[in-house]
């Protein structure tokens, strides 16, 4: 790898914009997309692996190319900054996610209790309009507090964000849905909010209940079969 | 995804820092290969590593051959797989297949 593409992925990595690298396998030979230079074929299946999030082998004139994309990385916006806010945002950042932590309570949401971390003051709805929540953007409500939790799912109902999930028991929920409802989601649209939050690992403790959230985001994002039952281990002699 | 890039910036922080580096790449991966295709390892001259390329099979493999790319800077595509004999010797015990590109960070 040449300092220049290097330092141009990297460019690009550093403004969150996506890129792609090819590679011709044969001799190292390396561009990268966007570029206008570049070939149909291989343009095509840099957006296609950009899109897809999965890198790519493609030939083209009988040379093997590979074409890594590099996208900016998953977004989470987490709405309230509450004692699971702080267990979740680390984790989150180790699994790779770019975290927003939104919480008018000035007294929440500190620098002291989130070192490091981008932290909004509007008032929810606001602060969500603003950050315009994508399909690579989960969405986590954790205040407990219908006058900030509901303006923030209103926008995010609204949005692609590919995973949304709400703080609060069924009963809560149900009561969730219907003021949101009031709002004018459909049921099916409502049906996106996970609630009870979290896969049911019987969590008690803050960071138990993180782990429980940030488990169930990567299970949408990789569109896990959740509650299937694994597939039986081969057998010795099937082996 | 985002720990290739933490990877790739940790070889560019090497290589800033004045050490020679090489980085692997899984290009292609075929039945039970831990790491999808996009992996990296980074490996320095000096014996330094980061990131990963399998389940840790492999890797000591590909360290020797990244030692090699480093001093002719001519990348390689390597095949490991069970049809492979160097593969039983490297240890791919999960079965699986991959190919892994080693070039240098010129």
């Amino acid at each position: 790898m040449t300092p220049e593409v290097l330092a141009t992925l990297q460019a690009a990595q550093a403004a969150k914009r996506p890129v792609a690298l090819l590679t011709r396998l044969s001799d190292g030979e390396q561009c990268l997309w966007p570029d206008k230079a570049l070939p149909g074929a291989l343009a095509d299946a840099a957006q296609a692996a950009l899109r897809d999030d999965a890198a790519q082998n493609v030939t083209l004139d009988g040379e093997a190319w590979f074409v890594h994309p590099h996208n900016p990385p998953l977004r989470m916006i987490v709405v309230g900054a509450v004692h699971i806010a702080q267990a979740l945002v680390p984790m989150s950042q180790t699994v790779g996610f770019a975290v927003t932590v939104v919480d008018p309570r000035r007294a929440w949401a500190t620098a002291d209790r989130f070192p490091g971390i981008a932290l909004i003051h509007e008032w929810t709805d606001d602060a969500m309009v603003a950050l315009a929540p994508d399909s690579r953007t989960a969405v986590v409500t954790l205040t407990h507090d219908p006058k900030l939790d509901d303006p923030a799912l209103d926008v995010a109902l609204k949005s692609e964000a590919f995973y949304i999930g709400a703080l609060g028991s069924r009963r809560t929920h149900a009561k969730r849905i219907a003021r949101l409802a009031e709002l004018g989601h459909a049921e099916a649209v409502m049906g996106r909010i996970h609630a009870p939050v979290g896969l049911n690992i019987a969590a008690v403790t803050a960071p138990e209940i993180a782990l429980s959230i940030l488990a169930e985001v990567i299970a949408a994002r990789r569109g896990a079969a959740l509650g299937a039952p694994r597939a039986a281990a081969p057998t010795a002699a099937a082996a | 995804m985002s720990d290739s890039e933490d990877v790739l910036a940790t070889a560019a922080g090497w290589r800033a820092a004045g050490e020679t580096v090489a980085l692997a790449t899984v290009v292609e991966t075929w039945g039970s290969s831990p790491r999808p295709a996009g992996s990296r390892l980074a490996v320095s001259a000096s014996g330094k590593l980061a990131g990963s390329v399998s389940g840790g099979c492999i890797e000591g493999a590909v360290a020797d051959v990244a030692k090699q790319t480093m001093q002719t800077g001519t990348p390689q595509l390597l095949d490991f797989g069970i049809s492979d004999e160097r593969a039983w010797e490297v240890g791919l015990a999960c079965g699986g297949k991959l190919k892994v590109f080693v070039e240098k960070l010129s």
